[in-house]
């Protein structure tokens, strides 16, 4: 088995290179002049070029790239510009804001999206179906923006039932001792009742807003997935040996019918994982989107590029684990190794 | 029959719903089935027997109902029984064996925890009994080594050993009543014979009823007291299987009868009356080929090999360590045939034997690892099958293939598909050109004109083989490789494909490699025959020698595997 993992980790190498090269390149093409921006409006032309020299930009691209690479090597991402931290220690803070966040969405999102696509599988053309149909629609036709602002406006504003949307906790509550950097995990660890209510209350407006979106591809997914499996030819010898329809739909039905909807998890899960920006903004929530969107308008490469690479690498061990849970699902799966 | 009927199926109408409105895919039919009774209901496709076994049973999909009439099962109305005392009596009381016993099974899930499954349903085991009660259920079907089969995926099992595993599921619960439908389609004869024996043994031990819902006459007759014929939902004729086979009452049996390939038969034996010869050409006396004359193919030695999957680790490789390399699986291991011209020469084997692969080598899709295959004096074995498409002898080798449907392309009309081989290897000069060739094909192989223009879907299966065979002679080929070309076919559609096949033969003047594991059929088809096993040539020779008088044990055990309907 492990060795299985060191074989698939090591097929993903030549993808990283290429995630380091190209962003290094993109980065440097895209348009925008980095010592320009931090020196300023008024800055003269003196004073940009000596921010640039001292930024190591006027040199040539391949000795950049070699220095970049060689930093790299040594774990530094380099520094940020805006904020003036190592980019490891900003993504460091900030990663785990954003994993709890799409985290919850997403565990949301399944705890609503899996049963809804089943009983629509099972009763096909029933009000739940067509529940399903609107659901879904709904989901992926609202903005998160929209939804997010409306969920504020009404639970904030008008009832008054969640804090202000001012990040991950309010401003009395205090953080707790630093164990994964996700607050509701480590509040629960420190035994500290207070401070997981606060994040909790924190995090579920920004959470709901996320399920809401990604209900509509786990939905749709499942209930497709699950129709096909019950066509099968084993789920009619399961029905015609008697089997309850518990034991068919969940034991026989829907494990097979769950390839897909692994799948289609792990996709929906990094999709958000970096592309939550509007959320993160609505909520003030301090994650890495909306750090990699302020650093990409300050021209701010290594921020950039931190966040690039620290993506491209989620994804492989996302991909990862989604193959060996293909494994401990299918058995045919194994076998091919 | 004196004792009462276990199961009596009296004037059962079932509708399905369709978006045309109702369909009557049973209509008002009476079976009944006595205690420990063997009953055949035979039929070919869209008879509605399935469609009747899945009422009885209430499995019907959700577009279907019954729409009249009643189905007792000693003295229970099915069709009024509530959903929780139908799940008590399927598996338990009625049991059922499908067709494809490895989609049958269910993939992800052992076998021994599936028939568990069906045992703690039916309180026929404990949690604490359950595994050792599947182990028995697996022992009772002659699966060797029980206890490891019992960890086994459907996957890891040959397509036999599954249906065991499915009789196994069906029989654990001591059920009164087996329905199998069509539980043999697909499996090799001696796998056939094998499992049917099973079935009619355990089911006599133990006083079971049993239907057997098959196509195949033969089956019936060889297995089944009595036989139900149906067709379009109605059944219309019910007598004892050798009352039935001596004296078909009903002209549909008897039309089926005629259809069923026998010994002793000619192909011409197999229409219900003698067909008009194609427009111009008589049945010209088949042209033996002289010995003289060199065959039209020769094939030397032929090997296909294929690595034997690598048992080491990628990390294993990377780090330089050795593994005893196994010797790779050879497929096709050194055989040598030919083919005369006007000759068809019938290729015999079980599945796994490797005719498909020396089908495929021949049509030049993929490359012999070794051998020769000499084509009019060319050795095409040389030509790499990447480029073959783009050599000249291309158009006269051609193929018809297994499956009809599959072998079209969706979205191309019949026409088009015709037209394919035309377009890609000589494109006519205009548009009306190209239409009139198709039509001529089409008028060639039976194929109404009006239809040229339909789909795939919009055609019959016996429509659909026309196309195929037409868009394999489009090119005027030298070779025709007939891979299974009816096994997807109702017997009737096959006796006419066949005769089609016999005619474009003699009036075109093709050779054939007729690929099959239907010995009747090849009996009826080929001058020569070879039987192949695992890889290699067992016999060959003329087909009268081969199938009338088998030297190889191995071709004695599959002429007496295939059941035979009393001619």
């Amino acid at each position: 088995m492990l060795r299985l993992i060191g074989a698939r980790l090591m097929t993903t190498i030549p993808s990283v290179i290429g995630v380091i090269i190209v962003t290094f390149l993109l980065t440097r093409v895209l348009p925008g002049d980095t010592a320009a921006y931090f020196a300023g409006p008024a800055a003269s032309p003196e004073a940009i070029a000596q921010i640039r020299s001292k930024l190591g930009l006027d040199l040539p691209l391949p000795v950049q790239f070699v220095s970049y690479v060689k930093a790299l090597v040594q774990g530094d991402l380099g520094q940020s510009l805006t904020t003036g931290q190592p980019v490891t220690a900003d993504l460091a803070q900030r990663l785990p804001a954003s994993a709890e966040l799409t985290l919850a969405g997403l565990l949301l999102a399944m705890a609503v999206a899996l049963p809804l696509g089943v009983l629509a599988a099972v009763k096909q053309g029933s009000w739940i179906d067509h529940l399903c149909r609107v659901v879904a629609t709904a989901g992926v036709s609202l903005p998160v923006f929209f939804t997010g602002l409306l969920l504020v406006y009404v639970f904030y504003f008008l009832l008054g039932w969640s804090p202000a949307p001012l990040g991950r906790l309010d401003v009395f509550a205090s953080e707790p001792a630093r164990v994964t950097g996700l607050y509701l995990v480590d509040s629960l660890l420190a035994r500290d009742g207070e401070t997981f209510r606060a994040a909790l209350a924190q995090l579920i407006l920004p959470a709901v807003t996320l399920a809401i979106f990604s209900l509509a591809p786990i939905t749709r997914m499942t209930r497709a997935s699950m129709l096909a499996v019950l066509g099968a030819d084993f789920v009619r010898t399961a029905r015609a040996s008697g089997l309850s329809g518990g034991k068919v739909i969940g034991t026989y039905a829907f494990r097979n019918a769950m390839l897909p909807v692994v799948t289609t998890l792990g996709m929906v899960f990094s999709f958000l994982l970096g592309a939550n920006v509007l959320v993160e903004k609505v909520f003030a929530w301090p994650g890495v989107g909306s750090y990699a969107v302020e650093a990409l308008i300050a021209s701010d490469y290594a921020p950039i590029q931190g966040f690039v690479l620290t993506m491209a690498i989620l994804y492989v061990v996302l991909n990862l684990m989604i193959d060996l849970l293909y494994g401990v699902i299918d058995p045919r799966v194994r076998l091919e190794g | 029959m004196s004792a009462p009927a276990l199961l009596e199926i009296s004037d059962l109408t079932v509708e399905f719903a369709t978006r045309r409105g109702a369909v009557q895919a049973v209509k008002a039919i009476d079976i009944s089935v006595g205690k420990g009774e063997t009953v055949a209901i035979v039929g070919e496709s869209g008879s509605g027997k399935s469609v009747t076994s899945y009422a009885v049973v209430r499995i019907l999909d959700r577009a279907g109902r019954v729409a009249e009439g009643a189905i007792s099962f000693s003295g229970i109305d099915l069709v009024a029984a509530s959903e929780a005392q139908m799940r008590d009596i399927r598996g338990r009381e009625i049991s059922m064996i499908f067709q494809n016993p490895r989609a049958a099974l269910n993939p992800i899930r052992k076998v021994g925890r599936q028939i568990e499954d069906v045992l703690l349903q039916h309180v026929q085991a404990t949690r604490s009994t359950a595994r050792q009660k599947a182990i028995e259920a697996l022992d009772k079907v002659r699966i060797a080594r029980p206890e490891e089969r019992y960890d086994a995926y459907p996957f890891e099992l040959s397509g036999g050993m599954c249906q065991r595993v499915v009789i196994a599921l069906a029989l654990a619960c001591q059920p009164q009543l087996l329905i199998a439908d069509e539980p043999t389609t697909g499996l090799d004869v001696t796998t056939q014979k094998a499992v049917m024996d099973l079935i009619v043994e355990l089911t006599r031990e133990r006083g079971m009823s049993t239907i057997l819902i098959t196509h195949d006459l033969g089956l019936a007759a060889a297995y089944c007291d009595r036989v139900v014929v149906m067709e379009k939902g109605r059944v219309v004729e019910t007598a004892e299987a050798g009352a039935i086979f001596r004296a078909p009452q009903h002209p549909y049996t008897r039309k089926l009868m005629q259809a069923t390939p026998r010994i002793g038969m000619r192909l011409r034996d197999l229409l219900p009356e003698a067909p008009a010869p194609l427009a111009s050409a008589a049945a010209a006396p088949r042209a033996p080929a002289s010995a003289e004359e060199p065959p039209l193919m020769q094939v030397t030695d032929l090997v296909k090999a294929y690595p034997r999957p690598a048992s080491g680790s990628v990390m294993a490789r990377l780090l330089g360590r050795q593994e005893a390399d196994q010797p790779p699986f050879r497929a096709v291991d050194g055989i040598s045939f030919s083919v005369a011209r006007g000759e068809t020469l019938g290729l015999v084997g079980e599945s796994g034997c490797g005719k498909s692969t020396t089908s495929m080598m021949i049509t030049r899709l993929i490359d012999p690892s070794a051998g020769s295959i000499v084509f009019d004096g060319v050795d095409i074995g040389a030509i790499p099958a990447r480029r073959f498409a783009a050599s000249p002898l291309r158009r006269r080798i051609q193929m018809v293939f297994q499956d009809p449907t599959d072998s079209l392309n969706p979205r191309f009309t019949a026409e088009r598909a015709i037209a394919d081989p035309i377009l890609q290897m000589n494109p006519p000069t205009s548009r009306d050109a190209l239409r009139a060739r198709c039509e001529e094909l089409a008028t060639l192989v039976g194929l109404p004109v009006e239809l040229l223009d339909r789909f795939p879907h919009q055609l019959s299966g016996g429509q659909k083989a026309r196309v195929g065979i037409a868009r394999a002679i489009a090119l005027n080929p030298d070779l025709v490789i007939l891979d299974e070309p009816t096994a997807a076919l109702d017997v009737s559609v096959q006796a006419v494909v066949l005769n089609l096949l016999q005619e474009l033969k003699e009036r075109l003047g093709m050779s054939y490699l007729f690929v099959s594991h239907d010995l009747n059929v090849v009996r009826l088809l080929c001058d020569r025959v070879i039987v192949m096993r695992s890889g290699a040539i067992v016999e060959q020779g003329t087909a009268e020698a081969v199938l009338g008088d088998p030297q190889a044990a191995y071709t004695r055990e599959l002429l007496t595997a295939i059941p035979h309907p009393p001619a």
